[in-house]
């Protein structure tokens, strides 16, 4: 790893840097200058009430101050208090909902990229066979068919027909309760990793350096997981981000509708009641996670093809 | 560049798959029209005295009613049409905006291209669903809001294709022609850049619209897209998946349709790219 | 199947490939015989589209999804044609071995050359990586390579062409194998590079009486090296007879055309080169007759109707030519 090396990955660095702190100024800068304030519902207070509560929340000091301050607090990690649920500051039902999407999150992207690899190899190796163009077609739907139609349906079958599986709950993380919500999940992302890695399997078979490889009298295993496998996988790694941006994406839905408590479901929540703190908080969240993603995946690539980390 | 879609409809024609799709899009769509005008029940009739009856003949409620006593088959085909409409529109608002950013910056080139396409990975980068949930916190749930923001997520790979086809065209004779008769770059952008970019653009339109199709109905899903008393398929999902247990068709109805036409789109989809894709274009 | 050890290294009898694509057929070998004796070197001699890597790609089993090989290939007596994997991979590499045209792209560019040698080892004779490394570090030195030890830790883009040739001949000589088959080694390589891994090529024959089978368009390469000469044209033997007799007395016109366009060969004393007129037939072309004839100075109505067969002439040679050179 050279100098320029490192110089590129500081640059990326500090272009994440930069995104992200102008998603949280545009986000703050928004959320002050909507119509309408968070506590419009609150019709019924007397005027001075309402003072001390916007003073207690500090909308009286002018829009500098309150950017500073938000920004101070950020980092820390307070991510200030919720607008709805009074006593309960953001920052703790982050804590609370972070480990349930989490699990979730990591559950799903293991097996999609578990699963999508093989069956996108597997169909690679059988080209054209009825189970490659079967694989395929499955692919489709998978990718096509949303989530939110497709919970509901698998918790009818399974859950109340014929009582398989629970339809909702946590119960803190057992695997039945988990089974369905994490299936859907994964499968959008599973389906297109599956497509990617079997254009690029076919696309790596016909290349002159696995024909030496077979000339070299390596068995089929060898060839595929030592020779292939890591410039096979280039495309699926440029799609990880947007992998876990569709995860995040559908973990809206899968927790509203089973009824997990992760962050997801707070962020539904929070919008349906206009708690302006708490999606806030839970964009910069999801956003950060994202961008942290994007850098891991520079350092994917740099592992998978070598001549990369000469010449960024 | 005729021979081409003259090609590539051929190819389309002769190919089963594709024919079969773009036929059930299209029957939908047009049932979504005109059923709703041709039936006797309205999508906001209630009827008190069929509430949530399964489908069937007997009681003139084709495909069950719901929790009010409101008829499913209109109910469904009023939401497909709500959806498909919203649809469109969001596909041509970001083909408009897509078409615009990508056209000016290919055609500017230089330091103001490389900025305006920075700014296109970026946001390609981020979840946009969470920003457009943010938007409607703060700004409410009109219908042009929904629009707009659905919009904004579509145009930035428009903008990217523009883009490139810009920067291919702009060298062309008859660009520096223009240049040289003294037309301000405006004009030069929309009256001869556009149209000769125009062909890939309205492929990737049509791929966009059951996109936009997909974001409205997660929205609607979620209860921050189109409000009562209409309701698009996605509202009628979320009835649905309450309802599972006793009154499964109000899940099973608009959740089928909006699969079967997701899953339509996105095959036509395929086989036109293939059909387009063998031109090398 | 037993090895027998008296039969030709290699034995080919009426080899076709025939590749489908939509609905048109190309047939780029066509019915080719020729043998490999063991410990020999043979030159395959023929101008691009002729067929000549085709021939032992077929052997090998290295061919496209699409392509379709009949006829027979036999090493040592073991038929290689449509084997099972099982024997194709007892023999690929460790005894039957090929080096291709570009090394560049003929190497994994993701690992490091260490591994990619030390592989053969591991897998064939069941080495442990350590002392798989040892030999490789040793071949490395016998092929010619500089700091041998820095090299195995790199990566492909990091060697020369040259460097990266030579790596593969090495590579390819690991397990010390009974055949090397060598298609246009030095054909991406620099002129001076050339010399140096054809005298590389030279040297192992030397030490270890391996066969080889030099496939190349340039009859000067093969010159140097082999004791018989296999002239292919249109995917057809067109003539076979031994090194020195082919070079002093060509028989078929094609051999001696292409013998006047080899620079090497003819000395650079002519002014002009002269070169060969026409163009090879595409392999999807089926025609009457013999398909050097439109090119062909000798061609009588005959050659245009008729195609020759391939006959023993003398001893040691064959010929398919109805107006051949005069001696």
């Amino acid at each position: 790893m050279g100098m320029r090396t490192i110089r590129y990955f500081l640059g990326r660095f500090g272009g994440a840097a930069a995104t992200l702190f102008a998603i949280v100024t545009i986000s703050f800068f928004l959320m002050r200058l909507a119509p309408g304030g968070p506590f419009d519902e609150e019709q019924n207070l007397p005027a001075d009430a309402m003072a001390n509560l916007k003073a207690r929340y500090g909308f009286d000091q002018p829009l500098w101050n309150q950017y500073g301050r938000y920004l101070a607090a950020l980092a820390r990690g307070d991510f200030g208090p919720s607008y709805r649920y009074r006593d309960v500051t953001v920052t703790e039902l982050i804590g609370q909902g972070l480990p349930v999407s989490a699990t979730l999150g990591a559950i799903a992207i293991a097996l999609a990229l578990c699963v999508g690899v093989a069956l996108g190899t597997a169909a690679a190796l059988r080209q054209d066979s009825l189970a490659d163009h079967g694989a395929m077609v499955l692919a489709v739907a998978g990718i096509a068919i949303p989530s939110f139609v497709l919970l509901p349906f698998l918790d009818l079958i399974f859950g109340i027909h014929l009582h398989w599986l629970p339809v909702a709950g946590w119960e803190r993380g057992s695997a039945p309760h988990l089974l369905l919500p994490v299936l859907v999940l994964c499968l959008p992302p599973l389906a297109t990793i599956a497509r990617l890695t079997r254009a690029g399997m076919l696309d790596v078979m016909r290349s002159p350096y696995v024909r030496t490889a077979f000339a070299k009298g390596l068995p089929l295993s060898t060839v595929i997981l030592r020779h292939a496998m890591r410039p096979a996988l280039v495309p699926v790694a440029g799609y990880l981000v947007p992998a876990v941006a569709a995860i995040m994406t559908g973990s809206l839905v899968v927790e509203s509708i089973a009824g997990l408590p992760g962050i997801g479901r707070y962020l539904v929540q929070g919008a349906l009641n206009r708690d302006y703190t708490l999606v806030l908080g839970m964009v910069i969240v999801y956003s950060t996670f994202l961008i942290g993603m994007g850098l891991l995946v520079d350092l994917l690539y740099a592992w998978l093809d070598p001549r990369i980390r000469f010449r960024p | 560049m005729s021979g081409i879609w003259r090609d590539t409809a051929r190819r389309l024609r002769s190919n089963r798959l594709a024919l079969g799709a773009a036929g059930f899009i299209l029957g939908i769509a047009l049932l979504s029209i005109v059923g709703p005008l041709v039936d006797a029940n309205r999508f906001d009739s209630l009827d008190w005295s069929n509430i949530a009856v399964a489908p069937g003949a007997q009681h003139g409620h084709w495909l069950g009613t719901d929790r009010l006593g409101r008829d499913m088959l209109v109910r469904t085909l009023d939401g497909t049409r709500i959806s498909l409409l919203i649809g469109m529109i969001a596909a041509s608002m970001s083909l408009v905006v897509g078409v615009a950013y990508g056209a000016i910056a290919g055609f500017a080139g230089g330091g103001i291209d490389r900025w305006m396409m920075r700014l296109v990975e970026i946001m390609s980068g981020l979840p946009l669903i969470f920003f457009v949930i943010l938007l409607t916190v703060l700004f409410g749930r009109g219908l042009f809001l929904l629009l707009s923001s659905i919009g904004a997520i579509g145009w930035l790979t428009m903008a990217r294709i523009v883009r490139g086809q810009t920067l291919s065209v702009r060298r062309r004779e008859f660009i520096e022609a223009a240049v040289a008769g003294g037309a301000g770059p405006a004009r030069i952008i929309f009256k001869h850049v556009v149209p000769n970019v125009i062909g890939p653009v309205i492929v990737y339109a049509m791929l966009t619209v059951p996109q936009m199709i997909l974001f409205e109905s997660f929205l609607s899903f979620l209860g921050l897209g189109i409000q009562e008393p209409h309701a698009s398929l996605g509202t009628l999902i979320a009835d649905g998946a309450g309802e599972m247990e006793a009154a499964p068709w109000i899940l099973l109805v608009p959740g089928g349709l909006l699969a079967l036409l997701l899953l339509s789109f996105n095959l036509f989809g395929d086989c036109l790219r293939d059909a387009l894709g063998s031109d090398g274009s | 199947m037993s090895t027998d050890l008296a039969a030709p290294a290699l034995a080919i009898d009426e080899l076709s490939v025939e590749y489908l694509r939509g609905g048109t057929a190309t047939t780029p070998v066509r019915e080719v015989s020729l043998t490999v004796a063991a410990g020999e070197c043979l030159g395959v001699v023929g101008e691009s589209g002729s067929g000549k890597s085709q021939i032992f790609l077929a052997a090998m089993d290295l061919l496209a999804a699409n392509a379709h090989a009949s006829g027979s290939v036999r090493f040592f007596g073991r038929e290689l044609l449509a084997a099972p994997r099982s024997v194709l991979d007892a023999v690929r590499g460790s005894k039957l071995a090929m080096v291709f045209q570009d090394p560049l792209s003929a190497l994994t560019p993701h690992l490091k050359i260490g591994v990619q040698m030390a592989e053969l080892l591991v897998c064939h004779r069941a080495t442990s990586w350590r002392e798989a490394d040892a030999a490789a570090l040793a071949m490395l030195r016998k092929v010619g390579i500089a700091d041998p030890w820095r090299r195995l830790g790199q990566y492909p883009h990091e060697l020369s062409g040259g460097m990266r040739q030579r790596v593969l001949i090495g590579m390819s000589l690991l397990c010390e194998p009974d055949l090397l088959i060598a298609d246009e080694p030095t054909t991406a390589l620099d002129v001076t590079v050339q010399a140096q891994v054809l005298e590389l090529l030279r040297a192992m024959r030397r030490d270890s009486c391996l066969g080889i089978v030099l496939i190349s368009h340039d009859f000067g390469l093969v010159a140097g090296l082999a004791d018989r000469i296999v002239v292919l044209y249109a995917g057809r033997v067109v003539e076979s007879a031994p090194a020195a007799q082919l070079f002093a007395c060509p028989r078929h016109p094609y051999t001696a055309a292409l013998m006047q366009c080899s620079p090497a060969l003819t000395g650079f004393a002519q002014e002009r080169m002269p070169t060969l007129a026409g163009q090879p037939p595409n392999p999807a072309d089926r025609f009457d007759g013999c398909a050097f004839a439109p090119r062909c100075s000798n061609a009588t109505p005959r050659c245009r109707v008729e195609r020759p067969l391939l006959e023993t002439v003398g001893a040691a040679a064959q010929l398919a030519c109805h107006n051949p050179m005069s001696t």
